[in-house]
């Protein structure tokens, strides 16, 4: 049971929920960008909520299926197409041996899931199969390779799966400026309160240096009185002002310690949404708290325990 | 001590503000401490200098519940004396010559000293690994005699060798994989920093003790020393 890879595309990659646990001995997570999108996918299917799928970043993926299964699409629209039929992300779909998945371009957003019923069948690295090429761990065969022409994906036995599609309400449009909470926190103080107000009042702009590893904005220069601090554990989502005070969120590859002063940080919602964006769109920030954050988090705990017409608890 | 929300899945906690052995100990001692008074709860600790980040999983504790059981594991303890007793020393071979010592005749012309004195000053010393970060397994390691305590590259090498021991400040370090780097590279240990498929995964823990020993070319290739990894 397997996929074969006809063009593996700009950037896929074997994500799961991360390597959690590890990041004593500096070793960072990985795992999906957009979480949203990724837990939804394996939900549609009814599969652990952690089991591996496939990021696919930006497109031209094609696939071939060596053999019956489900799956579900999540994520951004990428151009999907099942043999010649285009097909909308968001819900599952049944896949025939022989059949031909491919991914054209982002038409919204950026990284499209891609789970498997069962999920992808791929042995663990320190606990986790999400790939992290930086650090040589995860993926097909354990050393953080992205996906490659001729490489064959083993699946897990698939079961039977009913039509399903996540509610309406639950699907972002991945089109729209991005407005997110900023949670204060970290070197906060040492920002003065009108560099405070130039950031939670600014557009910022999604700049071409975007990737696993960390978002870079521009607009608006922020500064603060510190130049750099003592290095401490960088958050998923976390804002560091480097000196030329473009700000820069540290997405799921980020190094887990680091040295420059932080704003504060987003939430992994947030976080993931903002990981869908491209070069050019538009950021801006409201100030938030942790009690929102966490609200928010839990309310979307519940919809995905709740699931979808089709899913079962 | 205090304790700081930054999201939803992740607070930290500083123990100073200062890089010293002090707050280093009460670091350590509170890694430890939340490691084994909160498992049920942390999904990853993430110690360094002068604080230890903690992510936890809401699903089981929400941000009221992770500061009242931080507080309750960390109360009392956390003096920072018994970790001296505790912590490991290792004792890590360096061959400090020509041929991996990519930097050493800049750190001489920067410190005026001969490369044996250099070579003596930088493994007579005991160092603390005082954080882990940059890659894994990086040891961040503390401090560098002030004579030798030569300032980062300009311009970083764009892969620095695996085993690679640098200076940057009155910080040193060993490359465990090979990665971009901008520090002083004075010698290589032919010993494995990281190693996946071993029990202990990476050979330096925050806490430990390190010296380094001055071997010759030929105990470095005996030990399974390379020279062509550049």
């Amino acid at each position: 049971m397997s996929f074969e890879v006809l063009d593996p595309g700009m950037l896929t990659q074997v994500q799961d929920m991360g390597r959690l646990g590890y990041q004593h001995i500096g070793v960072t997570t990985g795992g999906p960008m957009d979480e949203h999108a990724f837990l939804w996918a394996n939900r549609l299917l009814n599969n652990p909520l952690n089991a591996p799928q496939l990021e696919i970043t930006f497109g031209r993926l094609s696939l071939l299926a060596h053999s019956d299964t489900s799956i579900a699409l999540t994520g951004a629209d990428l151009g999907a197409r099942l043999n010649d039929r285009p097909i909308e992300p968001w819900q599952t779909y049944e896949i025939s041996k022989g059949d031909r998945l491919s991914f054209s371009m982002p038409v919204a957003g950026l990284r499209a899931y891609l789970a498997v019923s069962g999920g992808l069948d791929i042995p663990a690295r320190l606990g986790s199969a999400a790939t992290v090429t930086r650090e040589q761990l995860g993926g097909l065969d354990g050393t953080g390779a992205k996906l490659a022409k001729g490489d064959r994906i083993p699946l897990a036995p698939p079961s039977a799966v009913a039509k399903a599609s996540v509610p309406y309400s639950e699907i972002p449009d991945y089109r729209k400026p991005l407005r997110v909470g900023v949670i204060p926190g970290y070197q906060y103080q040492h920002f003065p309160r009108s560099a405070r107000a130039r950031f939670f009042t600014s557009e910022y702009q999604v700049s071409q240096n975007i990737d696993r590893m960390g978002y870079r904005l521009s607009g608006e220069a922020i500064h603060g009185d510190l130049d750099g601090i003592i290095s401490e554990g960088i958050a998923y989502g976390a804002i560091q002002i480097p000196t030329d005070g473009q700000p820069i969120v540290l997405m799921k590859d980020r190094q887990t310690i680091g040295g420059y002063p932080k704003i504060g940080s987003l939430s992994a919602l947030g976080a993931g949404q903002l990981a869908q964006r491209a070069p050019g769109a538009s950021v801006s920030f409201y100030l938030s708290d942790v009690a929102d954050a966490e609200a928010r988090r839990m309310i979307f705990n519940h919809r995905l325990r709740q699931g979808a017409p089709g899913t079962t608890g | 001590m205090r304790i700081e929300g930054i999201n939803e899945s992740t607070c930290i906690v500083y123990f100073g503000d200062t890089i010293c052995d002090e707050t280093a100990g009460r670091v350590k001692q509170a890694t430890d401490n939340i490691r084994a008074a909160l498992s049920d709860v942390i999904t990853d600790l993430v110690p360094s200098y002068t604080s230890v980040m903690v992510c936890y999983d809401l699903e089981r504790i929400d941000r009221f519940g992770i500061h009242t059981r931080l507080r309750q594991a960390l109360e009392g303890g956390a003096t920072g004396t018994q970790d001296d007793a505790q912590a490991q020393t290792l004792e890590l071979p360096v061959y400090y010559g020509p041929e991996v010592a990519l930097d050493l005749k800049d750190v001489c012309e920067f410190s005026g000293l001969s490369p044996d004195e250099v070579i003596r000053i930088h493994s007579e010393q005991t160092y603390r690994v005082y954080a882990i970060g940059f890659s894994p397994g990086f040891a961040f390691l503390g401090s560098t005699d002030q004579r030798i305590a030569m300032p980062r590259k300009s311009t970083p090498r764009l892969k620095v060798p695996v085993g690679s021991v640098g200076i940057a400040g009155a910080q040193t370090a060993i490359y465990p994989s090979a990665t971009p780097g901008g520090w002083q590279i004075v010698g290589r240990t032919p010993s494995k920093m990281v190693d996946w498929d071993s029990e202990s995964l990476a050979l330096a823990q925050i806490g430990d003790r390190i010296k380094f020993r001055s071997i010759d070319r030929e105990e470095f290739i005996s030990l399974g020393g390379q020279f062509d990894e550049l």
